[in-house]
């Protein structure tokens, strides 16, 4: 930066100089750099993630038999890159696939914030999106956004695996979305 | 061991004769029918009904311990079963609000452990000489009994 | 200084006060089938101690039902357990006809056993598909899946849902068989009483799995009984005992079939008698679909109930592909039940977890759990 071009900058107190650069220096970026390097990376990482979705291998209630018959031969889940991690450091996607009793409420954030930037969160079921058919219970959570940000809602009860397939379809477009609007440097 | 093919193990009428003769006074037993026997006995002869039901009977199973909540006493029905002949004896205990305390029998049957844990969590009754009386199914901040009649859940009034 | 034998050495190592480790195979764990906590400490390798920890999923389902009419839940007790969940239907509307005290019609008995033998299958081929991928299988659970989706298919042939079938009513069940049922049933049971065999050889055949499961998780015959371990894991120590043959409900005394029963005790010995079950299954559903045909198209399938349960207590059991389980109903006269007590097997069976994996290796408790076929709805209700 040529401060010679800036003379009213030498006027500023400290606060005032460090956002005012700030922005200088940002507004150079967008403008050129970082502008480039989204346009030219932004496809490569939508490409790359939305093709290997790796969900948490984790099975609470009655809808996960329905994504273990999602992984099985008759509606093969692999062929979206779906291969389920043990590890929650390993994955992308938290899969919640059943009611949310009040005793692993801290799990599933403890399990939550274990997932690495960038992360979904998809609620399958009728219980994860609202509580289901347990509307009226003292130990159950009416719903999964009172404790994670949840991106994609799958309803059925129990979901069927094409709904499964379809909301994963969904969440493509999404992560889709998410890279081409640009993250370089974002966080 | 190898199965036992050739015990006999009482049929239903014997278990009324000798659970009416040995008993005489404390079990009442109240109806029967194909393979069921129904009983009901004071709270404090439950254990020593249990062993010999367990012992000179050959009922070798509990099914379950279940707790009732009728407003103005509570009641612990056990259900045992027999391997060698598919009866089944329940036995009906009424316990008084202010003293909810009956002997367990998980001495007797380890199977019968989490049945009872599962019964003081959700009723609040106590079983004496239980080894581990804890909660098991809620929440351990959780302090109330949530099945007793006097909760009530979302909705209801 | 005199050279130490290597027996000395292995006897004073065995004197060392070794540390011991608890080890959370926690809520979320790739050989937990279900949401559960096993605690086991291990000294080096062989676990010394265990504690299973339930209640995940409790939801207060009989307080809930007390809220409910009896229609309601129907429903509601298919979640209970939702590998099985046609058998709990049956078992809930079996409790409110003993309470109403009707008997219902023959081809609803014979419906309700076809549909119980299907979902048998169905749940024992989700067994072997979990356990599978215990082993290291990955076959076994691929091929596995597939022939339980032939069986889900049947579910939907009948009754239009796959999994929570919704389908018994108190009072019989809620169709008829729908047209050329008997025919897509005869041809999925004799194409699986062939593959079977394939599935099985998976198994059988390779000496690595089978030795994994020979002589881990013994317990013998008192100690199944004592702990109250029911269904299969029971008939595989020995005990002759089944509630379909014992205890018969709704026409499965005119029925012939047999009972696997195994005198081992360990893992293996419970895994050879889910399989045989399987076959024993084949075998009911075709004198059950003969019977029904016999029976002809206008026979009556179900009968019209009061909404309101005469007061009373009932009781009725039967054999759930985990063990047995049992329903108690105390009714007041109105139409919602006034306390409705589920007992579910695999609540026992899980609480039996510190003899079954006491002294095994840590590689072995996945493979003691798994014979064990755990569904945690039901524990935990």
């Amino acid at each position: 930066m040529d401060m010679s071009l800036y003379p009213h900058a030498v006027a500023m107190s400290a606060d005032e100089f460090m956002t005012w650069s700030s922005a200088m220096i940002n507004d150079l970026l967008s403008a050129g750099t970082k502008k480039t390097v989204d346009k030219l990376t932004g496809p490569i990482w939508s490409w790359a993630m939305k093709n290997s979705m790796h969900p948490l291998h984790w099975g609470l209630a009655c809808c996960a038999l329905e994504m273990a018959a999602t992984s099985a031969p008759r509606y093969d889940a692999e062929r979206f890159g779906m291969i389920y991690r043990s590890s929650p450091r390993q994955t992308d996607i938290l899969l919640v696939n059943g009611w949310i009793s009040k005793k692993v409420r801290p799990d599933i954030r403890r399990l939550y914030e274990q997932i690495p930037n960038p992360k979904w969160v998809v609620a399958m079921g009728e219980c994860a999106i609202s509580g289901g058919p347990w509307y009226d219970s003292y130990n159950t959570v009416q719903g999964l956004d009172q404790i994670v940000p949840v991106d994609i809602y799958i309803p059925g009860c129990p979901a069927r695996p094409e709904a499964m397939i379809d909301g994963f379809m969904l969440l493509q477009k999404k992560i889709d979305d998410y890279f081409k609007r640009g993250v370089f440097m974002e966080d | 061991m190898d199965i036992d093919t050739t015990y006999q193990a009482p049929s239903v009428d014997e278990i009324k004769t000798l659970l009416t003769e040995k008993f005489a006074g404390k079990v009442n037993v109240t109806k029967i029918e194909t393979r069921r026997v129904y009983a009901t006995l004071p709270k404090e002869f439950v254990h020593e009904v249990c062993e010999y039901i367990h012992e000179k009977l050959t009922f070798e199973h509990i099914s379950t311990v279940i707790g009732v909540d009728m407003v103005d006493y509570m009641q612990v029905v056990y259900q045992i079963s027999n391997y060698y002949t598919g009866v089944m004896v329940e036995l009906t205990a009424d316990l008084d609000n202010h003293d909810l305390h009956v002997q367990s029998i998980s001495d007797i049957w380890v199977g019968g452990n989490w049945h009872e844990r599962e019964t003081y969590e959700l009723f609040g009754i106590i079983f004496d000489g239980h080894p581990k009386l804890e909660r098991l199914l809620t929440p351990d901040t959780y302090e109330f009994y949530p099945f007793r009649k006097s909760y009530k859940l979302r909705g209801q009034e | 200084m005199m050279a130490k034998d290597v027996l000395d050495i292995k006897a004073e190592s065995a004197q060392m006060d070794t540390d011991k480790m608890w080890i959370i195979m926690g809520p979320q764990h790739p050989f937990s089938h279900g949401l559960w906590t096993l605690k086991i400490q291990v000294d080096g390798e062989i676990v010394k101690d265990a504690e299973p920890i339930v209640g995940y999923l409790h939801r207060g389902w009989e307080k809930e039902a007390e809220a409910r009419p009896y229609p309601k839940i129907i429903p509601m007790a298919d979640r209970l357990c939702y590998a099985a969940s046609m058998t709990y239907t049956h078992l809930f509307c079996m409790t409110v006809e003993k309470a109403l005290d009707i008997d219902i019609p023959e081809k609803a008995k014979y419906i309700r056993i076809v549909a119980d033998e299907i979902c048998r299958i169905q749940s024992h081929l989700m067994w072997l598909a979990a356990v599978g991928t215990d082993l290291g299988n990955l076959t076994l659970f691929l091929w596995g899946m597939r022939e339980r989706e032939f069986f889900m298919d049947l579910n939907v042939r009948l009754c239009g849902a796959r999994m929570t079938t919704n389908y018994t009513r108190i009072g019989g069940v809620r169709n008829d068989t729908t047209e050329l049922f008997d025919r897509d049933v005869m041809r999925c049971v004799e194409r699986f009483e062939k593959v079977l065999w394939d599935l099985i050889a998976l198994v059988d055949d390779s000496s690595i799995f089978v030795s994994r499961m020979k002589g881990v998780g013994n317990l013998t015959r008192e100690q199944t009984v004592n702990l109250g371990i029911t269904g299969p894991a029971m008939r595989g120590a020995g005990v002759d005992f089944d509630i379909r043959r014992d205890d018969p409900y709704d026409n499965y005394d005119k029925i012939d079939f047999d009972v696997p029963v195994m005198t081992q005790g360990d893992s293996y010995s419970r895994y050879q008698v889910r399989i045989e079950e399987m076959f024993q299954s084949c075998k009911i559903i075709r004198q059950a679909v003969k019977k029904i045909n016999a029976l002809g198209k206008n026979a009556p399938y179900r009968l019209k109930v009061p909404s309101n349960v005469p007061a009373g207590r009932s009781t009725a059991r039967l054999e759930d592909p985990r063990g047995e389980s049992l329903m108690y109903l105390i009714s007041d006269g109105t139409d919602k039940p006034y306390r409705l007590k589920v007992r579910s097997p695999i609540f026992t069976n899980v609480s039996a977890a510190k003899p079954l994996v006491q002294g095994s290796r840590i590689a072995d408790v996945p493979v003691i759990m798994a014979m064990i076929d755990m569904c945690l709805g039901e524990t935990d209700r």
